[in-house]
């Protein structure tokens, strides 16, 4: 087996940040339509956010990376898991969810619409052919 | 490696999976009792018996194939689920999710509201790995098994990983047949 790049743990980071979304999510449905504090709710997506974010600019400072892999299943992951999450918010929406309990919904779907794509991305670009410095999507 | 040709997303069932979300929308948009009943029972019945059936019955299978045979199998099979388990666990949940505040189900007074949680905490564990690991490995084995020179030992190391989380996900599948039971009896 060829020598393995170091990549940063993109995959661990990324099912931590699925795990908090969901059970941000859970603890939400768990309430609803009741009335619901938003502060864990709230605590679990900043951090969801935090390991996404943080999960990204890892990755965007490694070297050798497959970017254009990367962003090529990207984006179609983030259509599909784009349209998923859109078919959830209109559940919440046609049960009337509305308010703060609304907009941590919201924001979560968008984490876990985003978190996806990365996973699935990374899975398939970490095994693809190094790309130079000159091919990084931000070299023009 | 022999492989036959294949799509990674297979555009024949692209029609499918859209006509699939249409009914959800007009079942959860006409919110009547028997639609959403049977997108939630057929979507979740199809989530239970795909994960049962790779992770114990496939999986073990797959793992004493020669090499050609197992591509050729996995070239068959793998673009398939891409398609079908999204759309599945996304139907399920949100057919469930509607019936469930239709019925009452979801209120915290609900006599088995316990049950209910438990069974979106079961649900939530089964959609991270599945999510973050399977559907991944599922997209690279079959993104590996199109390049001109695939490399056996990552395919080898993804499809272990795609059956490892089958496996799990059917384990917890056996808790969601358990708590749906509950519930249906009452």
């Amino acid at each position: 087996m060829s020598k393995e790049r170091r990549l940063p743990p993109v995959t661990q980071l990324g099912m931590l940040s699925l795990s908090l979304i969901v059970a941000a999510v859970i603890y939400l449905s768990a309430h609803l339509p009741q009335h619901v504090s938003l502060g864990p709710a709230v605590a679990l997506l900043a951090a969801s956010a935090l390991l996404l974010v943080g999960n990204v600019f890892s990755l965007w400072r490694t070297e050798g990376f497959a970017w254009r892999r990367f962003l090529e299943i990207a984006r179609w992951a983030l259509l599909a898991y784009g349209i998923i999450s859109g078919l959830i918010e209109y559940v919440f929406l046609r049960n009337n969810t509305s308010g703060g309990p609304l907009v941590v919904l919201t924001l979560s779907l968008v984490v876990f619409a985003l978190t996806i794509p990365v996973l699935i991305a990374f899975t398939v670009a970490r095994y693809d052919e190094p790309e130079s410095a000159a091919e990084r999507p931000d070299a023009a | 490696m022999e492989r036959p040709d294949f799509q990674v997303v297979p555009r024949a069932g692209l029609p499918i999976v859209a006509a699939v979300a249409l009914l959800l929308i007009v079942a959860i948009a006409v919110n009547d009792k028997w639609p959403l009943m049977f997108l939630h029972v057929v979507a979740g019945a199809t989530w239970t018996i795909i994960d049962l059936f790779l992770g114990f019955v496939i999986g073990p299978i797959l793992g004493k194939m020669s090499i050609p045979a197992r591509a050729e199998l996995t070239t068959r099979l793998m673009p398939k689920m891409v398609l079908i388990m999204p759309t599945a666990v996304a139907v399920t949940l949100a057919a469930g999710w509607q019936l469930a505040t239709k019925l009452g189900d979801n209120l915290t007074g609900f006599q088995y509201h316990g049950w209910i949680v438990a069974s979106f905490i079961v649900v939530g564990a089964m959609a991270v790995i599945a999510l973050g690991l399977l559907e991944p490995a599922n997209i690279a084995v079959l993104t590996e098994l199109k390049k001109p020179r695939p490399k056996p030992e990552v395919i080898e190391r993804l499809m272990k990983r795609f059956i490892y989380a089958a496996g799990a996900t059917g384990l917890m599948q056996l808790a969601t047949l358990v708590i749906m039971t509950r519930l249906a009896t009452g």
